[in-house]
Parts: structure tokens; C-alpha cells; sequence
């Protein structure tokens, strides 16, 4: 196993605008990305992520270009993109490069808002749905587990997270900015994802005062509603509720718009031209672009509400600096662990091991016993030697013997665990 | 020379409110409100002793006019400040007190003989009034600018310098409606004094000269805005731009309507 065969291809908000990562959004068949992934040849193991801000598969793979090209053609199915544009949206990282990005990722150093604290969640939830199809091996799982240990450590370690405010933070400075005291304002929830909680959270913490949600499923608004003490309503009611509301925030799955200018020029009279605040954190957009051409309306998609945090971004970038010194010390922990993850290492590390505690044993013994020979004494490490010898025999034969790649990780990844070959690097850390 | 002193504290003050805008230091601020309300306080001293220079209250020239609308700016602010905290407001008034304070020095300085006719007490009460109707108004159109500057920012969403400096949208919109609510019965009672001293100065109530017709058409504009605003909810943007709108209007009666129109009033030069 080389540490090359880790890749992870994908688009992100840095690589591709909103208008490209829309239409890679899988939210029709939650289970196409698994079939069709399982399908392409040479993807031994893989984990695929999709989130507002990102999609993309983290894989191992023996041979390469083939491959790396179905995921593309994958990833770019639904799309209008010529095969030939593909390359200018995308990153591909290979090896020691993969593994940075993915604890980047896990981290939030890779986020939109450096430090914004859903995407930890989102990964643990893309590599169990992953790994619950059996779809990630042992090189992925391990890989997966340390991205969560590092992105837990950078958190506790850095302030990162403590000044973590992600699109919801940026959200509310705008409405600031709009609405100055947020005080008796109201916010409309459109859909009761995540998201959408969490931006409800932070504007209520800043004294909005009542929270109305409108979900396609009534019985989620009204979960969601609950949680605020705000009112749920159905879809139908919108256009209703918008004339009462200050703030819509609108996180659907659908995959058109949901509202269009010419829905909003007419509510805008019945408002007497109040100010409305539109957020559009929904991927595929939720919004006509052209409402932001209305007088007194405020529109803003994922990738505005970016700009408003690089405003103070710098109090945060030294954080991170620190954040990335972790980042790259833990890659190399990685890197030496799959370095280890090969036949001649275990082998090497089994007997190491038995020979330390044989060494250890024999010290012990011989320190009680004062009346030995020489030639006793040589005769009871020979002893020594030939039992670890014979009880790595057959470890070791069971470790040479296969022949299919994925059986050797497996094997050696259980033998290492067997033997707590890597117990002691993790002791050293 | 007060006149020229308080020149200077205007454009003190008015330096120290850019260097603020800039800096946002609080300290700054302070000391650029400490130098307007002294350039203010000196002023008024000015005004006073133009008024025992002149024998009568000094508002019959054009330099005397527009210093007077500089001043009633200043107090018009600073009596808002009381109320206020509209973040980075003084920057933007500070400016357009110190053009009025240069235009003002530049014009002359002489005092102009009083026609017999027009020497009543209704000289003060009708031209205090209405300049300082313009002072609010010119605070409407300082704050209906700031909101324009704030609003295209937050729609064109790139944010430069005003959109950190700036108050919130909300807070522009109620200063541009709270200037226009004390300026425009400012204004009202400054035409209808008006007329109370054409009567007693030419006999009878309006004569339709330039001056008149024009303060009447921004009457008429002001008027439309704040009805618009309380029946038809016109704010924002469209009230900023009347706002500023109004503001050009104030000033084409001031001194368009001088220069290019000439009627009764045309002895204020």
C-alpha cells in the first residue's frame, strides 16, 4: 500500500461558484452516489461528501487515471459542464496532499468560515453513511477516525472554535447592518434543515423575537418551531407570512427556486417597503437571483455572506496558523503509520516486540537467579528465542500468505491490532 | 476677523472628523465635536456682533445668509446629538457646514443699507426661521446621502470604507425622517411668517416672485415625501433620494432663484 493510492477529488466553494456547485447536488436519490461509486473500477475504498459548501470523494485507489475519471464524470453527471471544463473547478489531492486536506476539512480550516463547527459534524455523518454500506476499508477508517481525532484536538488546542462563526454569524452582522437592533424582529425559516437551526439560533441569541418555520413536512417545523417557541406553518402559507417577517431564511432541498421577483414585488407594497433580509444558504439556490434589484430587499446567497466574514477574518488567521502546524504534524503521523501498514515493517515491528519482551523477561528471570552458568544462561535465552520464533511462525505466514490487495490490509491491519503494533506510537503522542 | 476664527474652527473640526471617519478612534471624535461646538459658541459671537455692526439682524446679505445657514447647521446638529448617536453623521454634516463657511467667505462682506420698507421685526423671525428649516433639511440631506452610500454597498455587496463606518440602514432612514419632521414645520412656519411680512412690507400675503414660487415648490416636494411616506410606506432609498432632492431644491431657492431669477427677494445678495 502506497500512500499515493489515497486521493480526494472534489469542488469546493474556493474552486467552483454556486452556480457550478448547485448542480452537483445530490439530494433527489441519496443512495445514487453509493451505487454509482461502488460501480467504478479501481475505487477499492471511498467516502462521499456533500455538503452546502463542498462535494467531495475521498478514495484509495491502486491504478489511477482511470478511475480519477469515472469519479469526474461522476461528480459532473448531472451538470451541464463540458468534459473539458470539468478540470477548472475541481482539486485533486494525492498522497501526503489528501490527507492535509481531509484534516483541513475535518477541522474547518477548508470552510467557507474558518472555524465554523458544522462540517465535523457533516463528515462524521458522510463516512458512517459511507461505512455503513461497507464502502470504506481499513486504510479510509483509520484515516477517518484520526481526521476526527485531529479536528478535536486542533479545537481544544487552537481558539479556532471559540471565535468560530460561520454563515449564520455572518447572517446576523447584516442583518445589523440592515436592520440596526434586531429587537421585536422576525425571522421566517424556510425548510428546518440543520442550517437553518443553527442561523435561527444565533439570531435569536441576538434578541430576535419570534421564529416562524415553514417546511414542505409540517411535523418538522413544528419540531423546529418548538425549540424557539415560534409557529410552524406549511409551504402554501409563505408568500402570507412574508409580509409580516424581517429575516427569511431559506435552507430547502428543493431544486428549483422557490421564490421568484415578481412573487416578492407585490408583498413588498403590502409591507410599505419594510426592509426584508432574504439569506439564501440552500444549494441548489432557493432564491431568484433578481430579488436583490427590489428596492428595500436584501438578498444573500452562500457565497456573499462569505465576504462579510473576511471583514474580520484576521483576528482569526493566526489561530489557524497554529491550527495548520497541527494539521501537517498529525499528516506525518499518517504518513509514518501506512509506511508501517507494509509486510516487511509489521514483521519487522512483531519481532521487535516479542524480542523486547523476551529481552525484558530474561532480565527480570535472571536477576533472581545467581547460581546460574554461563552455558545456563545462554541456554535459557536460546529457549526464549525459539518460543517467540515459533509463535510468530505462523502469524507470519498467515501475514505473507494472501494475495488479493484488500485481504493484505486487512490482515496486516488486523495483525498490527492483535499485536498493538501501533500502541506504542500512540503512547509516543 | 471672529468671522475668519470661526472659519478656522470649522475647518479644524471638520479635519479632525475626517481623520476620525478614517481612524475610528473615539478620542478623535471627541475632539472633533469639542472644535465644532467651540467654532460654533464663536460663531454665534460673530453673528451677534454683525448684528450691532449692522443695526439690524444681519441676514439681509448673501454672506451673512449662508453663514447663518451654516451656523443654524451646526446647532441643528449638535441639538441632535443630544438625542442621537448616529455613528460617523459629523464627518458628513462637518462637510457641508465648512463648504457653506467657504462660500461664505468668499462672498462679500459689506453690510448692505436696509430699505426703510422692509425694517420690521418679521425680518428676524421669518429669516431665522426658514435658514434654519434649511440647516435640518441640510442634515436630511446628509443623512439621505449616507444611506444611499450604505445601501449600494449592502447591495452590491463589496465592502469598502462606509459599510463598517456607517450606521445600519434602519438607523439612516429614521434620521432622515426625524430631520425632515422638525425641518419641513420649520419650513411651513418660515413661508407663512414670510407672507405675514410681505403684507405688512408690500400689502398683500404672496406676490409669486421667484423666490416664493420656489420655496413653495420645495415645500411641495418636502410635503409629498413625508405624506408618501406615512400612507404609502416610501422609505429607503426613495426616501433618501428625495431627501436629497428636497435639499437641491432648498438650495436652487437659496441661490438659484438669486442669481438667475430675480424678483422682490433679490436684495439678499
Amino acid at each position: 500500500m502506497s500512500v499515493d493510492s489515497i486521493l480526494v477529488l472534489g469542488v469546493n466553494h474556493k474552486t467552483a461558484p454556486v452556480e457550478v456547485r448547485e448542480q452537483l447536488a445530490f439530494t433527489s436519490d441519496p443512495e445514487r452516489p453509493f451505487r454509482k461509486l461502488r460501480e467504478i473500477p479501481g475505487c477499492s475504498e471511498f467516502c462521499f461528501l456533500s455538503t452546502c459548501n463542498r462535494v467531495e470523494v475521498i478514495f484509495t485507489s491502486p491504478h489511477q487515471m482511470e478511475t480519477i475519471r469515472s469519479i469526474k464524470k461522476f461528480l459532473f453527471a448531472t451538470s451541464n459542464i463540458k468534459e473539458d471544463d470539468i478540470d477548472n473547478f475541481i482539486y485533486l489531492h494525492r498522497g501526503a496532499d489528501a490527507i492535509t486536506h481531509l484534516y483541513r476539512v475535518a477541522a474547518s480550516l477548508d470552510s467557507m468560515v474558518v472555524g465554523e463547527p458544522q462540517i465535523l459534524g457533516q463528515l462524521k455523518d458522510a463516512y458512517r453513511n459511507s461505512a455503513d454500506r461497507e464502502c470504506t476499508g481499513v486504510i479510509l477508517n483509520r484515516l477517518l477516525h484520526k481526521a476526527f481525532s485531529v479536528a478535536k484536538r486542533i479545537r481544544t488546542e487552537t481558539n479556532i472554535g471559540s471565535s468560530a462563526v460561520s454563515i449564520s454569524y455572518a447572517a446576523v452582522e447584516l442583518a445589523k447592518k440592515i436592520f440596526g437592533n434586531l429587537e421585536g424582529k422576525k425571522v421566517l425559516l424556510v425548510g428546518a434543515g440543520e442550517m437553518a437551526e443553527l442561523a435561527a439560533e444565533h439570531l435569536v441569541n441576538q434578541g430576535i423575537s419570534e421564529v416562524i418555520v415553514a417546511n414542505r413536512t409540517l411535523e418538522r417545523a413544528v419540531n423546529l418551531a418548538k425549540r424557539f417557541n415560534g409557529k410552524a406553518v406549511g409551504l402554501a402559507e409563505l408568500h402570507a407570512q412574508m409580509e409580516l417577517v424581517d429575516i427569511l431564511v431559506s435552507s430547502t432541498g428543493a431544486s428549483g427556486l422557490i421564490l421568484h421577483q415578481e412573487d416578492v414585488k407585490p408583498i413588498m407594497k403590502q409591507r410599505k417597503n419594510r426592509p426584508l433580509f432574504l439569506i439564501d444558504i440552500a444549494v441548489p439556490r432557493d432564491l431568484d437571483p433578481k430579488l436583490n434589484d427590489l428596492d428595500n430587499v436584501y438578498l444573500y446567497d452562500v457565497d456573499d455572506l462569505s465576504q462579510v466574514v473576511e471583514v474580520n477574518k484576521a483576528e482569526r488567521e493566526q489561530e489557524a496558523l497554529r491550527a495548520e502546524r497541527i494539521v501537517t504534524e498529525e499528516t506525518l503521523k499518517f504518513l509514518q503509520w501506512i509506511e508501517d501498514m507494509q509486510l516487511t515493517p509489521t514483521i519487522a515491528a512483531m519481532r521487535r516486540k516479542a524480542d523486547t519482551i523476551a529481552q525484558a523477561e530474561l532480565a527480570k528471570t535472571l536477576s533472581h537467579c545467581s547460581n546460574l552458568t554461563a552455558r545456563d544462561i545462554k541456554s535459557i535465552e536460546k529457549m526464549a528465542g525459539s518460543i517467540l520464533n515459533k509463535i510468530l511462525h505462523d502469524p507470519i505466514l498467515f501475514l505473507k500468505e494472501g494475495h488479493n490487495h484488500e485481504d493484505k490490509q486487512l490482515k496486516l491491519d488486523f495483525t498490527r491490532k492483535i499485536f498493538g503494533l501501533d500502541l506504542e506510537h500512540e503512547k509516543e503522542e | 476677523m471672529l468671522f475668519s476664527l470661526s472659519l478656522i474652527g470649522y475647518y479644524l473640526s471638520t479635519t479632525t472628523y475626517i481623520i476620525f471617519f478614517v481612524t475610528q478612534k473615539n478620542k478623535i471624535r471627541s475632539a472633533a465635536r469639542c472644535l465644532l461646538f467651540g467654532a460654533g459658541v464663536l460663531h454665534t459671537v460673530t453673528i451677534i456682533s454683525r448684528y450691532f455692526l449692522a443695526g439690524h439682524t444681519p441676514l439681509t446679505t448673501h454672506h451673512d445668509t449662508v453663514s447663518f445657514f451654516a451656523w443654524s447647521m451646526t446647532w441643528a446638529f449638535l441639538s441632535f446629538r443630544w438625542r442621537y448617536q448616529v455613528k460617523n453623521f459629523g464627518t458628513f454634516v462637518s462637510l457641508v457646514i465648512a463648504a457653506l463657511m467657504t462660500i461664505a467667505a468668499l462672498s462679500s462682506q459689506t453690510i448692505a443699507e436696509l430699505p426703510p420698507a422692509l425694517q420690521s421685526a418679521w425680518l428676524p423671525v421669518h429669516a431665522s426661521i426658514a435658514i434654519i428649516a434649511d440647516g435640518f433639511l441640510g442634515m436630511g440631506f446628509c443623512s439621505g446621502l449616507m444611506y444611499l452610500l450604505q445601501e449600494r454597498e449592502l447591495k452590491k455587496k463589496r465592502f469598502g470604507v462606509f459599510y463598517s463606518r456607517l450606521p445600519s440602514l434602519d438607523a439612516l432612514d429614521n434620521l432622515i425622517q426625524h430631520c425632515l419632521t422638525v425641518g419641513f414645520p420649520l419650513l411651513t412656519l418660515g413661508i407663512i411668517t414670510g407672507s405675514f411680512w410681505a403684507k405688512q412690507a408690500w400689502g398683500a400675503y404672496w406676490h409669486w416672485d421667484p423666490k416664493e414660487t420656489w420655496s413653495l415648490i420645495t415645500w411641495f416636494l418636502y410635503a409629498a415625501m413625508l405624506h408618501q411616506r406615512f400612507i404609502a410606506g416610501w422609505r429607503g432609498k426613495r426616501a433618501a433620494i428625495l431627501a436629497i432632492i428636497g435639499f437641491i431644491a432648498v438650495l436652487f431657492t437659496l441661490w438659484g432663484v438669486t442669481f438667475l431669477l430675480p424678483g422682490v427677494h433679490s436684495y439678499v445678495r
